[in-house]
């Protein structure tokens, strides 16, 4: 038998002003199993928590009811006061007799007789609780990142700088991601290369991270703190150990036709190729879909050629199992493919190019040295064409239909680099809406406008028409001044939509994290925690979550390494208690728990069980993974059997509850 | 017992994150509804088994309802979408089998929306009251 | 065709490839036929039989006396396969310790409706065809099949095996069925009228758990009905509520794994017509999560541990359903 305290709160007047705490604390001393009863004016006070402490010792109580205001404002509290007594903490029930009793009853008689209910209730609970400890589990101190771009390059230096070991993953044979692909950036016009590539260097330097470039996660198995991960390394039939990164391989190459896709296939590259000069790691990699050595065997010019003998043709994928505490997604976008957008001519004109691609054809490193040239005819360009919102806001199946929110102000960006260095082309910027929230972006955006003469035009593109002579014509509408409008344009450029990198979807499955219909991640909570993932040990770093620009990233990668340090910085996780149990001796084995866990917490044993007649039985039985269930009960429900019961809710102090309130 | 002096025994099943909270909220702003509703609190609307509705109505509930985070917003992502497959079938049984449709009622309350956890209570009450007494579902051996 | 099932029990047995038969066996009137396990040729020439009233479900009978060390044969009618796939769906039996073989089934004869008729003294009933031949101590009399048909026959929903080894006969197909008719009727009425027939049905209930032990759904380790942990376990239908809160619960315990075989209504002893609390579920998943038949392929997801984020609300049945 239980023996239960009761403490009555006052709140001060706040409850004791329409709740006769002293009738509640004797009609509640009259329950069975209740030895003691008291009432106090604050019961969260220091003086309140002693006369808890005094009382559990006094009495030796085992259970304990506090009447007060609601369990998520004080239950922590009263938890950690009954702990210090010595008494296990989740022992302790509390009766919402506040805000779902005094402060919403005026009449004392009714306030009254509801908080006894609600009293003997909590005491009618507490008799069928049982102690419960949490569960402890030892973190691997070490993370992997997902995705080498600029938020993945964040995370990782932030994590190793607090001393953790982190693996960087990256898909491409270098990191550095989109940002490496750009040429200028907002609001300060300063070169992306500039500032991402000492980064670069930075992780390429630091002992306490690896990059396995050129690899890709393979599978996750295990639970927050305990990932275990399969990485697969693809083969590059390049020796990394001994490539030195001379570039003679790519040089010597005949194979010189292989579309260059870090320019976006604006020009080739050879078969064996670096991606670019500042590439991390500098390793060469061959494109065995080009290669002709690969396809057919003849050739072998770069492996005469590489004075390390680095060459490597017959190399396989590898595969490296590592354990991980924290997983951080970092998978990126990329722009939209526009075949459902034939009204810009894309896939007709290369001189449709989309701002990506103007990025790489300004770039200094670019396919033509950082002069501005029609792809077409590599003449000057006279007259451009930018369009906006190509797929985003767009509410029709053709796009996407969210703001991609980095359209405008690149697109301002490139306006004002153009006028600045070709003063004499004309630019247009046809827009659904300008958007320039952030630091000094309104400002660069009127910088634009005002200084620039960059004309605006609120309004959409209805078509471009290759001309004969090699111009764009351009048909738009001018909503302000309600024109139809023609422009013969040398370019357009087309502010694509951007979308989250295909890879994520298989990935999401692979971690069991959460996804919007959009393919971004899903965060643990939209404001308060906007850079975890639902699931525990899963963490999020740009623009995997939601379209974002450089700082905005840089900021959540930072953020996100900041979770993970905390999570490594732990001795062992304390999981909440309250979760899922089989009895096995009930457990039919049917998988219908394991079909609605949202956690993939259920797993299932064949357990040899011995019957009555002496004979052994293999039966299939659920197995909980504590450290997996966050105890949400939906399990418990789906079991036919009863076998599934939820600690600290279970099917008996539930009905117990029940019965107290109907009594 | 006249009808004015019948005062029904409703229970509000309320999960922990959405509901509950609401439900709290209600109180902090003060807003009244009758002293009929009892909450019993439960991790997720996910957690609520058939049997402690029927439980309660044997032991002489006159109305149960059941509230949680709404669709799409489950704090476990997924809980209250079994919730609602789970109560539909209930509810359905339970007038098939004749027993009045209001007594039960599932309701999606967030932790902003203390007025309408006031307003869903007043209004339940009101219906279960204007029902009478739950005597089609009540085992008599329970009232001693 | 019952020599065509014996003759290969009797092969599969000589050669080996089973060491247990599981089948149906004549007792001490043609029309008394229980599930049995036979292990010899002698034993299947002396008691097998396969004939219009082998109607229990053969799936619940092998669950019970399932071996893990040995083959059995099992002969599945059409409605017992769907049970067996729901039970290997949830693995409750194990696949590879049976062999299955799919026998045709035209209908079951339900001696009540005979003796509802008014017979007594039964020596022997015959089936030939549409003609059912009833010899009494008093008389003969012949009655048209369809007349005197199980309603769960009546409105059979499959003539196809959904699980098997082989087949004897020819393999039907899924029929169109009125079964759901009588539901329809009862949710016509008002809730008072449901309420009169339902306190009328169920309050004949004495508890003695035939419908659970029948019912292959109801294959649980132990029924939270005999648990006293479970906090609902009851003794007797003491009170009102008792038994309808042990049919409700049982209902929907089962509710999106019946696969409507309707052995329950058919060991009733009090003839409650059990089988339409089940097809009320059957017909309401149908109607709000579209069609779904329990038992029709090894891994369905049951409607009750699924989802989408589309589905109706629960105040759909206040607003008047469907």
């Amino acid at each position: 038998m239980q023996k239960i305290g009761v403490f009555v709160c006052h709140c001060g007047t706040n409850i004791a002003g329409t709740v006769d705490v002293k009738a509640v604390a004797e009609a509640l001393g009259k329950e069975p199993g209740v030895v003691f009863s008291t009432e106090y004016q604050y019961m969260c006070s220091e003086a309140g928590q002693n006369l808890i402490k005094d009382a559990i010792k006094n009495y030796g109580l085992t259970g304990i009811v506090v009447c007060s205001c609601s369990p998520r404002m004080h239950e922590a509290t009263f938890r950690k006061t009954a702990a210090a007594a010595g008494l296990n903490s989740y022992m302790v029930e509390i009766a919402n007799i506040r805000e779902q009793c005094s402060w919403i009853h005026k009449d004392v008689k009714v306030a009254t007789e509801k908080a006894i209910v609600l009293g003997r209730t909590a005491i009618a609970k507490v008799a069928l609780n049982t102690p419960l400890t949490a569960s402890e589990t030892p973190v691997v101190k070490r993370a992997l990142v997902i995705g080498g771009g600029i938020a993945g390059i964040q995370t990782a230096l932030d994590i190793a700088d607090a001393g953790y070991e982190v693996d960087l993953v990256e898909k491409e044979p270098t990191i550095g991601g989109k940002m490496a692909q750009i040429d200028k950036t907002f609001p300060t016009l300063d070169c992306a290369a500039c500032i991402l590539t000492p980064k670069m260097v930075d992780c390429a330097q630091n002992e306490k991270i690896h990059i396995y470039a050129y690899s890709e996660v393979e599978s996750v198995k295990g639970f927050v703190g305990n990932f275990n991960v399969t990485i697969k390394k693809k083969a590059r039939f390049v020796d990394e150990t001994k490539c030195t990164g001379c570039g003679i391989c790519t040089e010597k190459c005949p194979m010189k036709k292989t579309p260059n896709l870090f320019n976006l296939g604006l020009d080739n590259r050879s078969a064996i190729y670096i991606p670019f000069a500042q590439a991390i790691p500098k390793i060469a990699t061959i494109d065995a879909d080009y290669c002709n050595m690969l396809k057919n065997g003849k050739c072998g010019v770069c492996s005469k050629v590489c004075a390390a003998g680095a060459i490597d043709y017959k190399q396989q994928d590898q595969y490296i199992e590592q354990q991980y505490g924290a997983i951080v997604v970092a998978t990126g976008f990329n722009p939209i493919k526009l075949d459902n957008y034939s009204e810009f001519a894309y896939n007709e004109s290369p001189d449709v190019v989309t701002s990506l691609e103007l990025e790489r054809l300004m770039n200094a490193a670019g396919p033509n040295g950082g002069t501005l040239l029609r792809p077409s005819d590599k003449t000057h360009p006279h007259t451009i064409v930018f369009v906006q919102c190509v797929g985003s806001r767009d509410t029709t199946d053709c796009g996407k239909p969210y703001c991609s929110k980095i359209c405008c102000m690149y697109t301002a960006k490139h306006a004002m680099l153009i006028r600045d260095k070709y003063p004499d082309t004309e630019v247009y910027v046809f827009y659904m809406d300008v958007r320039t929230p952030g630091k000094n972006f309104d400002e660069f955006y009127r910088r634009a406008v005002e200084d620039y003469g960059v004309h605006y035009i609120k309004g959409m593109v209805g078509k471009v028409m290759p001309q004969p002579d090699g111009k764009l014509l351009v048909r738009g509408s001018d909503l302000l001044t309600d024109e139809q409008l023609k422009i013969e344009a040398d370019m357009v450029v087309l502010a694509a939509a951007i979308e989250p990198d295909k890879t994520a979807r298989p990935l999401a499955t692979m971690l069991t994290a959460s996804m919007d219909t959009n393919d971004f991640f899903t965060e643990a909570h939209p404001k308060l925690r906007p850079v975890e993932s639902p699931t525990a040990g899963i963490f999020l770093s740009g623009v995997c979550q939601g379209p974002k620009d450089i700082p905005e990233t840089v900021a959540q990668a930072s953020a996100a390494a900041a979770k993970v340090i905390g999570l490594l910085a732990k001795p062992a996780l304390k999981s909440n208690p309250c979760t899922a149990h089989s009895d096995e001796n009930l457990c039919n084995g049917c998988s219908s728990c394991e079909r609605v866990c949202p956690y993939g917490a259920i797993s299932y044993v064949d357990k040899e069980f011995r019957m009555p007649d002496r004979t052994t039985k293999v039966r299939r039985v659920a197995s909980v993974n504590p450290a997996v269930c966050q105890g949400c009960g939906a399990c418990t429900v789906a079991c036919p059997s009863g076998a599934m019961d939820l600690s600290g809710f279970s099917n008996k102090q539930i009905m117990a509850e029940v019965d107290a309130i109907c009594r | 017992m006249s009808m004015n002096e019948f005062k029904p025994k409703i229970v509000a099943f309320c999960c922990n994150w959405c509901s509950y909270a609401g439900a709290d909220l209600a109180g902090t702003n003060r807003l009244n509804y009758p002293a009929d509703v009892k909450i019993i609190r439960v991790p997720c609307s996910c957690r609520v088994n058939p049997m402690f509705i029927l439980r309660a109505f044997q032991r002489g509930a006159d109305g149960v309802i059941l509230c949680g985070c709404h669709p799409g917003d489950c704090h476990y992502t997924t809980g209250n979408y079994y919730a609602r497959r789970r109560m539909t079938m209930l509810f359905s049984m339970l007038d098939y089998l004749g027993i009045e449709k209001e007594r039960t009622r599932v309701e999606w309350v967030s932790a902003a929306e203390g007025a309408k956890f006031a307003a869903v209570m007043n209004d339940f009450v009101k219906t279960v009251t204007e029902l009478g007494e739950n005597k089609r579902l009540e085992d008599l051996r329970c009232k001693k | 065709m019952q020599e065509v099932m014996k003759k290969r029990a009797k092969e599969l047995l000589a050669s080996g490839e089973v060491t247990r038969v599981i089948g149906w066996k004549k007792n001490e009137f043609d029309y008394d036929i229980t599930p049995a396990v036979f292990e010899t040729a002698e034993a299947i020439d002396r008691d097998f039989v396969y004939d219009d009233f082998c109607g229990p479900n053969l799936s619940k009978f092998t669950f019970q006396h399932q071996k893990n060390d040995t083959k059995t044969l099992v002969f599945l009618k059409p409605c017992d396969t769907y049970s067996m796939t729901q039970m290997v769906t949830e693995h409750r039996v194990n696949r590879d310790a049976l062999y299955i073989i799919g026998i045709p089934c035209f209908g079951k004869i339900d001696i009540e409706k005979i003796k509802a008729d008014g017979m007594t003294g039964i020596l022997s009933v015959t089936s030939e065809g549409a003609d059912v031949k009833v010899h009494t101590l008093y008389g003969d009399k012949t009655y048209v099949k369809i007349d005197v048909m199980a309603e769960r026959c009546l409105a059979c929903k499959s003539k196809y095996h959904t699980i098997y080894d082989e087949l004897i006969g020819e393999e039907g197909e899924v029929m169109e069925t009125d079964r759901f008719d009588q539901v329809k009727e009862l949710e016509a009425m008002t809730p008072d009228q449901r309420f009169e027939f339902w306190r009328g049905e169920l309050s004949r209930c004495i508890r003695c758990n035939a419908c659970r032990n029948a019912c292959p759904a109801c294959t649980c380790e132990s029924c939270v009905f005999d648990n006293p942990e479970s906090g609902i376990a009851q003794k007797a239908a003491a009170d009102s509520f008792e038994e309808n809160m042990f049919h409700i619960i049982r209902a929907f315990h089962v509710a999106g794994r019946c696969t409507d075989c309707g052995e329950c209504s058919r060991v009733c002893p009090q003839h409650i017509p059990l089988h339409l609390l089940n097809r009320k579920f059957i017909s309401d998943i149908n109607g709000y999560y579209g069609e779904y038949q329990a038992g029709e392929e090894v891994g369905q997801r049951a409607p009750l541990v699924n989802f989408t984020k589309e589905d109706v609300e629960p105040d759909v049945v206040a607003k008047g359903g469907k």
